[in-house]
């Protein structure tokens, strides 16, 4: 039996957006994410909305899935709404039950949150998390913090870490199911009894699969001193991340539509977001 | 034609420490040997018997209380030796362990395979190029971008035997690599290994439970308590069954099967390692036998 499990919301794809460089996906993701706490005003995050819809479409993957994994933060979005519809005060009082009392601009501005709760969630999937794959992630990340090195900061070792890490958790998922399917055969019970039972049956499970980690983790270690690893100096890779004019292009996008934020900031705000 | 060892053991002896509770474990014990260049030599010996600590010895990973080892001329146990000296000489001798898992480091075959290149500081294109043929050599062309996770056994040492033949190594360890797949993965990895061998004369050497994969090798070696016990050719090393069981170990179940009927009185040959070949011979003696009459 093998654990088929991707990692994150990896979708498969070979949209324009999935070919984009790693880096400049991850320097994209930041920047779309500035762009979205510098938009106040409605017209601003109508342009937002927008691109964003834009976005999606280049991924070429469907909008119902990518709104289906917002519904872990429901809860966040429904809250931060209610909270601003109840508690902000303005001009326009809309309506009065007793003591509570619903102002427009609490309206407006629940609605500008949520989108802008929404539209984070969006920039990250779109860019990050369903276009890129974790190791694509794990690369990018280390040639973009690279500079770091000088500093003694140890890039290359997390960027290792990571990668194993992402090799081995399939393997170790497998293992936990077949040492609890070992465990279950002699009579032991997850599923029943008191949380406390529940997670003290767990411990026939957690200590053999830690010693076979270990194991595992020596194995390893010999086994890549033996293809001649000796840490990230003097390393090459073979597959070199490299920009193109697309990338460029999709920075030079990020920063106009951040440049457009601002101004209709300023000068065309319609109904300005007050937090 | 004489050809140069690429390995040369002299005395070699190591131990493991032992901790607070146990002794120091003599895991080898005065091993001496030559291997050449080119050939293909079969390690045989029951559990514990040091086959994994020579292999381990041979790649650098462990090295040598006392005894000198050469690896491709070159004096590893010399005492001005550098670290650079050890990394050259690692990167000649490559090894294929017994669990394929845990030998894999990246999470999509061919950045696996060129793991080891990248290590070297090979430039990207060079890579590229040694990565794509290697894995049309092992056949794993079609999966290059697959996650190994969903690889069979076999499939996985192959990917690992593709990393050694990008690294262009001189030599390769085959540490039971056979001994947790299944017949079919088994036939497969002992085939690309054959094929290394004789195809592209890396040297390999075979660390096996299986007598019927080390009676295809040139040479045979038997340790037993870290001492080399026999050394020899597959005929004169499974020509004394008897001595074989006496260590511990097996002969090919053709040389049983011949043993046993020349027990019986039959005159048979007894080095024979394949079941057609052995078949005619029985058939041949037992026409020998009936035509006596
Ligand atoms: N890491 C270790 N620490 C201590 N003793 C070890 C270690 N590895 C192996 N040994 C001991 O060394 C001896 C030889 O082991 P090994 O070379 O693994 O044998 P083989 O591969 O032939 O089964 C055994 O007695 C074993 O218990
Ligand atoms: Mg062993």
């Amino acid at each position: 039996m093998k654990a088929d499990i991707t990692f994150g919301q990896y979708c498969e794809g070979n949209s324009l957006i999935h070919r984009l460089d790693p880096r400049m996906k991850i320097v994209l993701s930041i920047l779309y994410i500035v762009a979205i706490f510098l938009a106040k005003g409605v017209t601003s995050f109508a342009l937002l909305i927008l691109s964003a819809v834009l976005l999606v479409g280049l991924t070429g993957l469907s909008p119902a899935m990518i709104l289906r994994g917002m519904r872990p933060l429901l809860f966040i979005i429904v809250f931060t709404a209610v909270i601003n519809i109840f508690w902000m005060t303005g001009d326009v009082l809309l309506v009065q039950l007793g003591p509570v009392k619903i102002y427009l601009e609490g309206i407006i501005n629940a609605i500008l949150i949520v989108v802008r709760i929404v539209l984070l969630i969006v920039a990250t999937s779109v860019f990050l998390t369903y276009t890129t794959t974790p190791l694509a992630l794990t690369d990018g990340l280390e040639q973009l913090l690279s500079p770091l090195k000088k500093l003694h900061v140890p890039v290359h070792e997390f960027s290792m870490m990571m990668t194993i890490a992402l090799r081995f958790i399939p393997t170790l998922i497998d293992e936990t199911q077949k040492i609890m399917n070992a465990q279950k055969a002699r009579g032991a019970d997850f599923s029943t009894g008191s949380l406390l039972q529940r997670a003290k049956a767990l411990i026939p499970i957690l200590i053999p699969l830690f010693i076979s980690a270990f194991r595992r983790a020596d194995e390893l270690a010999t086994a890549m001193e033996c293809r001649c690893y000796t840490g990230g100096e003097g390393r090459t890779r073979m597959n070199v991340l490299r920009s193109t004019a697309k990338d460029w292009l999709f920075l030079l996008a990020i920063l106009l539509l951040g440049t457009a934020i601002v101004l209709l900031n300023t000068y065309f705000p319609l109904y300005g977001l007050t937090l | 034609m004489q050809k140069n060892p690429i390995i040369k053991a002299e005395h070699l002896t190591f131990s493991y420490p032992g901790d607070s509770e146990s002794k120091p474990v003599r895991a080898l014990d005065d091993v001496s040997f030559e291997i050449e260049e080119g050939s293909f030599t079969a390690i045989l010996g029951h559990n514990g018997s040091g086959k994994s600590t020579l292999a381990k010895l041979l790649c650098m990973v462990n090295y040598p209380d006392s005894g000198k080892l050469f690896l491709c001329g070159k004096d590893l146990t010399d005492p001005d030796v550098t670290d650079e000296d050890i990394l050259a000489a690692r990167r000649d001798i490559g090894m294929v362990f017994q669990n394929p898992d845990n030998q894999i480091v990246a999470s999509i075959v061919e950045e696996d395979v060129a793991f080891g290149c990248e290590n070297l500081g090979i430039p990207s294109a060079e890579i590229r190029k040694r990565v794509d043929q290697a894995l049309e050599q092992v056949g794993m062309t079609k999966h290059a971008r697959s996650s190994p996770h969903n690889l069979s056994g076999g499939q996985k040492q192959r990917i690992a035997i593709a990393g050694v033949i990008a690294m262009k190594r001189k030599c390769v360890i085959f540490d039971e690599s056979t001994a947790m797949l299944d017949p079919l993965g088994r036939q497969d990895v002992m085939n690309t290994a054959m094929k290394l061998n004789r195809e592209d004369g890396i040297t390999v050497i075979l660390i096996t439970h299986y007598m019927s994969e080390a009676a295809l090798a040139d040479r045979i070696i038997v340790m037993d308590h870290g001492k080399i016990l026999r050394d020899g050719t597959p005929s004169e090393v499974f020509s004394d069954p008897e001595a074989m069981w006496d260590a511990g170990l097996d002969v090919p179940q053709t040389t049983e099967l011949l043993y046993k009927m020349r027990q019986a009185g039959l005159d048979v040959r007894l080095d024979l390692f394949d079941v057609n070949d052995c078949a005619a011979e029985i058939a041949r003696a037992i026409k020998r036998a009936r035509g006596g009459k």
